[in-house]
């Protein structure tokens, strides 16, 4: 198929130490005051000490329909690259297509002026991100109920809360109705019930067809909205692929941590002349190291250890945590196959499982441990950030999510059963019947 | 039959469709099944010059309206007075110019009234030096849209310069007035100010963009403009007639535009005063060689503006 937005060759320098700096002489500075428009831009560069490229040699193209995400660290030219696919500022080489109009939101409430009125606001920012203001009266009503500030619309827009202000300049920004949606960051605004509101929007837009085009450092975000995601560092795109193994690869990567560890020197294996860490993974049902798992389905964290001196009774032990360092819970090998019961010399393969529908989405740090309990407490083994995975919750309709795409709080997102009592109005006589869901 | 009709009217509305999309330049459908054959938005680095499309300007009209509007009215927001002082401006300073040149220097008007001679100077030098000034820092106020959104960048210059107008349509209502009250007589010379104001803001528009694009790489022009203006307005026949120049410096007079100008709307008032068309030549002869210059100057850095700014 053909792209809607191709990318060739693109890079973008930046000069950086002061433009303007050097003027010698107070007639040289009226000269090149005087000349400068006049002049090739380029040529009345002067040489600046110092030249960054924001990006270099960037080749990409996206299929109607997608929606694409771009992650990466502050400063490697995700931002850069937006601009210059809505021609904000031009590329220092290359050149970029967009086969359709584009609506850029890289900030919401652009061009928002504080003395007008909310609804003033309303056509002057939908004027400014290319909304014709036919369509805008068409759907003031729409915006206006969406922003959820009815009341405050004929206010100046300075009086109005943070919150307020946001919500009314995201409203304008969601009836994009442009081929190609890019945008900046957009979604870090608002309350949870807000931002629910928006990414429900979002997901509605994509449905109708259009392309996305989508930075944001919420990885969960990404791996929720964004089938393929393309990963920049410093100017180059480094991945281009599926979103939640690019998404996974990344969050290793700035973690130093990858789906699996293997010690090959047996020395520098953490442990001790009793036992040994050899490899700690991460492992889907079927046996294969699992970067990245369906919240669904059962993940096994699997650790293999030489026991090197026989006759202590050991107890394995796993820790997780979260992306953000939270303890998500710890769990020992209490099984009744080897509590207290000493080990003989040799290799052992321990795995805990974790049921589907229990872990939260997002990424997930493995620390391991090798205790001895009895007749003692001793610590063999304690290794922190050994491996990471990451469930995605994808919006299938049948995990905990159900059909709600917003985030959602919580360590844990266990799929419960509930219970609803019902009774028909103006009924109260009448026998409570109970329906019970999931079964 | 029925057939035949109901293809007809297919056919009809097909048309009314195509016809407004292409009035709207802009078509707000879904997305369409098959993609264009040629880009919509192109950004490449060896285009050196971004062609001044009319065609971009015209599907951007509506932001030319809005941000005029958007000028116009935070100009006068929280004011008790409101747009009045668009009247009130030049009207006190005409009074005050009456009392010091016109009745204690004694400045020859040439037979006008005081009132109408030096509003007939006022009128378009405040609306040209507000143009410029404004018009200067215009660029620099609004970064937050230009590095934000992608739009012709000669909107913004331009909105300042028809917020501009909008005063001047204001004022013009003292104007109308002092003519009457002062019988001018209804010549067709009267027809020559709607082309002399038109002058006045193709001049305004030429400076506008033009210092709008300096100020964005060169700061300098913040703190040299007051000074120029100032200066500007003295070596513009505003607070005397031309005719106090002598003659054999007179020809230095006319390379400022604005004295052609201010002369000829004068001279559109008098019915013996005859037109200087010298002046008014080399006047719309200047105009336009600074609008085209400032124009083109203006696309060649348009492109950084993001960068600088």
């Amino acid at each position: 198929m053909k792209p809607i937005i191709r990318v060739e060759n693109l890079s973008k320098r930046y000069s950086i130490g002061g433009l303007d700096a050097g003027y010698a002489t107070f007639r040289e500075m009226f000269a090149g005051v005087m000349a400068a428009p006049f002049r090739r831009l380029r040529k009345s560069y002067k040489p600046t000490t110092e030249v960054i490229w924001a990006l270099k040699d960037i080749n990409f193209e996206v299929q109607p329909g997608e929606v694409v995400g771009l992650i990466g660290h502050n400063g490697a030219g995700k931002s850069t690259l937006l601009k210059i696919l809505s021609r904000i500022t031009i590329p220092t080489t290359g050149r970029s297509e967009v086969y359709g109009r584009i609506g850029s939101l890289l900030e919401v409430g652009t061009g928002f002026h504080p003395d007008l009125t909310g609804r003033e606001n309303i056509f002057l920012n939908g004027t400014i991100l290319g909304i014709r203001r036919s369509e805008i009266a068409r759907r003031f009503d729409e915006i206006v109920a969406f922003s959820e500030i009815e009341k405050f619309i004929d206010t100046p827009v300075k009086w109005y809360s943070s919150g307020m202000y946001l919500r009314l300049a995201f409203s304008v920004a969601v009836h994009l109705d442009t081929e190609v949606l890019i945008m900046d960051e957009v979604l870090a605004v608002g309350d949870m019930s807000f931002q629910q509101k928006c990414l429900d929007k979002m997901s509605e837009i994509r449905k109708q067809g259009h392309t996305i085009l989508f930075v944001s450092h919420n990885m969960a975000a990404v791996t929720r909205l964004c089938e393929r995601v393309l990963l920049i560092d410093k100017g180059h795109i480094v991945r281009d692929g599926e979103a939640h193994v690019i998404v996974n690869e990344y969050m290793g990567a700035s973690l130093k941590v990858t789906s699996e560890k293997e010690w090959v020197e047996g020395e520098r294996a953490p442990g001790n002349h009793v036992v040994r860490l050899r490899k700690v993974r991460a492992r889907d049902e079927e046996g294969r190291t699992a970067e990245s798992v369906d919240i669904r389905k059962r993940v096994g964290v699997e650790m293999t250890y030489d026991v090197l001196e026989a006759g202590h009774m050991l107890t394995p032990k796993i820790l997780l945590s979260n992306e953000e360092g939270a303890n998500l819970f710890s769990s020992h090998d209490v099984g009744p196959e080897w509590r207290s019961r000493p080990r003989e010399k040799g290799t052992y393969v321990s795995t805990l499982w974790i049921p589907g529908n229990f872990l939260s989405e997002g990424n997930v740090l493995i620390h391991a441990a090798i205790e001895s309990h009895l007749p003692s407490t001793a610590t063999h083994v304690y290794e922190r950030d050994v491996a990471t995975f990451q469930i995605v919750d994808k919006q299938h309709g049948d995990s905990a999510r159900g059909d709600y795409i917003g985030p959602i709080p919580g360590l844990l997102r266990p799929l419960l059963d509930w219970t609803t009592d019902f009774q028909i109005a103006g009924a109260p006589d009448a026998s409570p019947l109970e329906v019970t869901l999931h079964d | 039959m029925a057939n035949e009709s109901a293809g007809v009217l297919e056919e009809r509305e097909s048309a009314v469709e195509t016809e407004r999309e292409s009035e709207a330049g802009l078509p707000q459908s879904a997305p369409p099944e098959r993609l264009p054959e040629s880009p919509v938005v192109v950004n490449d680095a060896r285009d050196s010059l971004v062609p001044l499309s009319l065609k971009e300007l015209v599907a951007h009209r509506e932001l030319l309206y809005f941000l005029t509007w958007r000028d116009i009215k935070v100009k006068y927001k929280q004011t008790a007075m409101g747009a009045a002082w668009a009247i009130i401006q030049p009207l006190f300073m005409m009074l005050v110019f009456s009392v010091f040149f016109g009745i204690f220097m004694g400045v020859s008007t040439e037979g006008m009234s005081y009132f109408l001679f030096f509003y007939s100077g006022l009128l378009p030098w405040t609306f040209f030096s507000t143009a410029i000034m404004l018009g200067s820092v215009s660029l620099v106020n609004n970064a937050n849209l230009i590095t934000k959104v992608y739009f012709p960048r000669i909107i913004i210059p331009a909105s300042v310069v028809g917020a501009g107008l909008v005063d001047l349509l204001i004022a013009s209502v003292i104007f109308a007035g002092l003519a009457v009250y002062h019988d001018v007589s209804l010549s067709p010379k009267l027809l020559m100010l709607p082309a002399l104001f038109l002058l006045t803001t193709l001049l305004s528009l030429g400076f506008g963009t033009w210092l709008a694009a300096l100020t964005v790489k060169y700061r300098d022009v913040r703190h040299a403009l007051p000074f120029v203006t100032q200066v500007w307005f003295f070596v513009t026949p505003i607070i005397y007639p031309l005719s106090v120049v002598d003659e054999k410096w007179r020809w230095m007079m006319y390379a400022n535009p604005l004295t052609g100008i201010v002369e000829g709307i004068r001279a559109s008032l008098v019915a013996d005063k005859a037109f200087n068309w010298t002046g008014i030549y080399v006047s719309t002869a200047l105009t336009v060689v600074i609008l085209v210059g400032s124009v083109y100057a203006f696309r060649r850095i348009e492109k950084s503006f993001a960068d600088l700014i």
